[in-house]
This record gives C-alpha cells, structure tokens and sequence, in this order.
C-alpha cells in the first residue's frame, strides 16, 4: 500500500468518523427525551394535574429544537458510502437494503407522522390520541435507531448472508437472521439504553440549573424524580445490555475484547481492570509489561466473557501467533486460507468468461469453505490485524466509569430529592448541571469502542477497510473533510444557542 | 374525503400558526436540505460507482477485479 492510500484511507475514516460523531450528538437526546416526554404526559393524563402538561410541552420543544437541527445529519454518512466506500456499498448493498427499507416505509413514516400530530394537536385532539401520538414518536424514533444498529451490527457479525460471486454482492439468506441476531439485539439494547440515560442526564443538569436559580421549581423538582427514575432503570439494563454486548464481543470478536484490556498473553481465570495505565512502548512483537499499573476484579474477564471464572481469554499475542494449547491457531494461518479463497474467486471469475463449467465448480466450492477467512487475504503483516489498543482501551474504561458514575447520581439525587433537600445541595445541582457533557461523552466513547474496537475491518474477517474505500484524490476528501467540519459546528453552535435561549426563558407558567 | 380534508387541515392550520421558535426551526430545516442535496449531493458526493460505469454488470467486474488483487 503507497503513502497516498494511507492517506486517503486515514482522511475517509477520519470524514466518516467526524460525520458519526455530530450525527451521534443529536440522537440520543431524541431517542431518550422521547419517552421521557411520553411518560410525562401520561402522569398529566392520569392526574389532570396542569403542571404535568406544562412539563411536558417543555420538554417537548427541547426534543423538537433537537430532532430539527439533527434530521438528516444522518444522510451525509450515506453520500459518504456511495462516495468515498463505494467499493463496501456495493459489497454489502444487499444487507443493508433491507433494513434500511424497513425503516424509511415505517419507522420514519411513523415518527414523522405523529411528531406533527403531537406539535399541533394539543388543542384539537383528545388527550389520549395525543398521548398515543407521543408515545407513537418514541417507539418510532427508536424503531428507526433499530434498523441502522441492525445493519452495523452485522458489520460486526456477518450473519445471515451469502456472497455471490458473480454479482459481487452479499445476499440475505435469512432475514430474521440479520435482524435478530444476538450482535444485533444487543447492540440495540445498549445503544437505545445508554441514549436514554444521556436524556435524563440532560433533564436532571437542565432542572439542576432552575433549582440554583430557584426559577420553576416544582417543574424541576417532578422532571427530576421522572428524569432519575427513568435514568436509574435505563442504568440498570445498560448493565446487562453491556454484559451480553461483552459475551458476545469475547464469543466473535475476541481481538476487540483483548484491545478494551489490553490484553497481550491470554490467561486462565483472567480479571478485568478497574483502573489502569498502559504502557505506550508495548508492542505486539516486543516483551515490555503491557501496564504501568493495574487494579482488576480477580477472574472477572473469565466470568463475563465466557461464564466461567476459570475460563482462558486469548491475549492479542495468542489471536496473532497462535496458541496450541488453546487450539487458537496464528493468524498466518487465515491470511493462507484468505489468499486461497481469493485465488478461487479469481478462478471462478476466469473459468466462467472460459465458459469451464467443472472448473467453476471446483472453484467455487474452494471459494465457498474459506470464505470465512476471505478477507485476510490482503494482509501482509501481521500487526495490521491489531486495533488501536490505547485508544480502545481508555474509551471502554471512561465509558465503564461514567456509566457507574451516573448510577451513583442518579441514585444520591434520588434520595434527596424525596428527602425535600435537594434544593440546599447546591453542589449536587452543580454537578448534575456539569454531567451534562458527560454523558454525551460517555455514548461517544462507546462507538468508539465499538467501532475502532474492530478496525482493521469494515465486515469482521470479510472486508478490511482499506479494500473498502473509493479511489479518489486525497484532497477531495480532504475538502469535503473541512466543509462537513464547517457545516455541522455551524448546526451544532446553532443548537446550543436555541436550546441556552429556551431553556433561559423556561416553561410557560 | 371529508376525513382526508380534516387531516389536511390539521396540518395547513398548524403550519399556519407556527411560533417564531418553529419558523425558524424549520427555515435550518431547509437551509440543511438544500444546502445537503443541491451543493453536497451535486458537487462533492457523486456516486463513484454509478457515475463511472454504465450498468451493473461492468460494476460487478469492477469490484471482483479489485477484490481479486492482494497488492
């Protein structure tokens, strides 16, 4: 590979990266503040206390400023793949047609639809279908979130699809497969749970800064006690989200699992560190200590990756050299079978312009057995097949605090709260008002995790990104690079700004 | 028909009377889309694939070409 298509590759993944990320800001707020929304006007329904009504339609403007500036900030990761991925959108095009189908006939139609419904339907509706409507955009935004998580998590998972070596395209064999896949389901879960402990993060800074104010208090007060509760509860199931995410990240994606650890030399009962600092001189290939220091839960990794406490976690050393004892052979091995099953395609491509039935057969089924390893073909040297281990490592360990941390908020406001006290505690309020960002930087992580976790791949084990990217000219991408920069800081200031401004004028009294 | 016009209603009048909040929500709603589809979409994201070959089956040669070399 030349300089330049370093380049390229670096400056497309750094475009698409950049694109995520500000898409990403948006989302989580929507998906979350929904329900919150909806469970809301639900009390107002069940009480006809006013005040609910009031708290809801606040809440709903601070969902509508953020789901206007957000829509379709998504769209430019899809000019991006036709563009700058052309080669993996052709590849998987089939795979991701169908989810993303389903989600632009229903899961759009839904949300959009009844988010009209619920914006202008408060006086000319009956309170229930504008509850149902409220409820109606929730499970809409979140159904939308599910077909795109789908189709990332097969990225991570290629399940339910075959390869087709005349068209060369992947084809859905099973779309349940895809669908429910336990990657997929996972995936989903965590994603939408995480996304709703953000909301509620946001709620209770947002009611933090009127209680220091002393401005809407009751509003604040009762959005707080709805915003915990509904933080607390999503906290909860993030746990066991995350922990089936982790079971099967160690089951199929053992590499990501050794790079969240930093984990070089596989081993029997191994812990999972709480706290740790890695060694930057650590290498695959040299013997330094992968740690300066390290405090770990005893045969934790073990337990949560493979329900055994007494169970080997390969390292990235075992997953690159081989370890015999384990039966985990060397990656040289699958970089052999890759190399043969490109070089059947290559056959079946020729024996069928030759018009060679028996040797497009022969071919094929040799295509067909080391398909599995396809994609490690290209790979020359080894440590390519290594991520970013700092990088994966730090996120998933911030991630992991802050998800505690907020359990803990969660839980100490909370109590004061039904204590009568949490207006005195000016130092919670503060800290609730500056955990804010927290929790935006929390989910960001984790798609950090998630998706640097399994660089070097595009598809696990099919595609490596950079067999994945167009063949442009650096400074286009470049280009396009600094206006997406430009454009979506512009929409992003412009949120901020809407969002301070509303929210300094507060809820109608 | 009389429910299809209460709905389309439904709609002119909210969009009718829309506070300044919404007005402007929805002009950075199209200031996006246009800037999105008819500057980004147009000038710097064409679609590499369908631009360069005429039909799908030049396109599939292309890929197996490209998925076919290992250097």
């Amino acid at each position: 590979m030349t300089l330049l298509d370093a380049s390229l590759i670096d400056w497309s993944r750094g475009q698409f990266a950049l694109t995520a990320f500000y898409h990403w800001f948006f989302v989580p707020l929507t998906l979350g503040l929904s329900f919150i929304m909806a469970i809301t006007e639900s009390i107002y329904l069940k009480t006809g206390n006013e005040e609910w009504k009031k708290i809801t339609k606040f809440w709903m403007t601070l969902f509508g400023i953020n789901f206007a500036i957000g829509v379709a900030t998504g769209i430019i990761l899809e000019f991006e793949f036709g563009t700058n991925w052309s080669k993996y959108s052709w590849i998987v095009g089939d795979i991701f047609g169908a989810p993303l189908a389903v989600e632009g006939i229903f899961a759009f139609f839904l949300e959009s639809t009844f988010i009209a419904v619920m914006f202008f339907g408060w006086e000319k509706l009956s309170k229930k279908f504008h509850l149902f409507s409220t409820w109606m955009v929730a499970f809409g935004s979140n159904l939308s979130a599910l077909w795109i998580l789908v189709a990332n998590a097969w990225m991570n998972y290629p399940a339910g699809m075959t390869f087709n070596p005349d068209s060369a395209r992947n084809e859905m064999l099973s779309f349940s497969d895809v669908a429910l896949s336990p990657f997929a389901v996972n995936k989903f879960l965590h994603t939408i749970t995480s996304s709703y402990v953000v909301a509620a993060i946001f709620v209770i800074g947002v009611s933090s800064w009127y209680l220091l104010k002393n401005r809407h208090v009751m509003i604040a007060k009762k959005s707080i006690i709805v915003a915990s509760v509904f933080g607390l509860l999503s906290s909860l199931a993030i746990i066991i989200t995350g922990d089936g995410s982790a079971y099967q990240v160690a089951q199929k994606q053992p590499m990501k699992l050794a790079a969240m650890e930093g984990l070089y030399n596989g081993q029997k009962g191994a812990g999972l560190i709480v706290l740790g600092m890695l060694n930057p001189a650590k290498e695959v290939s040299n013997s330094e200590d992968p740690y300066y220091f390290k405090i770990q839960i005893p045969k934790m990794l073990s337990f949560l990756g493979y329900r055994n406490g007494d169970a080997f976690v390969p390292g990235i050393k075992d997953l690159i050299y081989g370890n015999e004892q384990y039966g985990i052979e060397p990656a040289q091995k699958r970089i052999e079978r890759g190399k043969i099953s490109v070089n059947a395609l290559k056959e079946y491509k020729e024996a069928k312009v030759a018009g060679d039935t028996a040797k497009m057969n022969t071919a094929l089924a040799t295509f067909k057995e080391t398909f599995p390893d396809f994609g490690y073909a290209y790979f020359e040297n080894l440590e390519r097949l290594v991520p970013n281990v700092a990088l994966v490592f730090y996120s998933f360990h911030i991630m992991v605090g802050l998800g505690f941390y907020f359990v803990l908020l969660f839980l100490i406001v909370l109590w004061f709260s039904f204590k009568e006290k949490l207006q005195q505690k000016k130092w919670l309020l503060r800290l609730a008002l500056f955990t804010i960002p927290l929790g935006y930087l929390a989910s960001q992580l984790g798609w950090v995790v998630a998706e640097v976790g399994r660089q070097p791949w595009a598809i696990q084990d099919i595609l490596p990104v950079f067999k994945a990217t167009s063949h442009l000219s650096v400074g286009a991408v470049q280009t396009t690079f600094f206006l997406f920069l430009a454009l979506f800081t512009i929409l992003l200031i412009a949120e901020i700004r809407i969002l301070v401004k509303q929210i300094k004028n507060g809820p109608k009294e | 028909m009389n429910y299809l016009k209460k709905i389309l209603l439904f709609y002119v009048d909210g969009f009718r009377h829309l506070s300044t909040l919404g007005k402007t929500l929805w002009i950075i709603i199209f200031i996006k889309l246009f800037i999105m589809f008819f500057i980004l979409k147009l000038f710097f994201f064409p679609n590499e694939l369908k631009n360069n070959f005429d039909n799908d089956h030049e396109r599939s040669n292309y890929i197996l070409e490209q998925l076919t070399k290992t250097k």
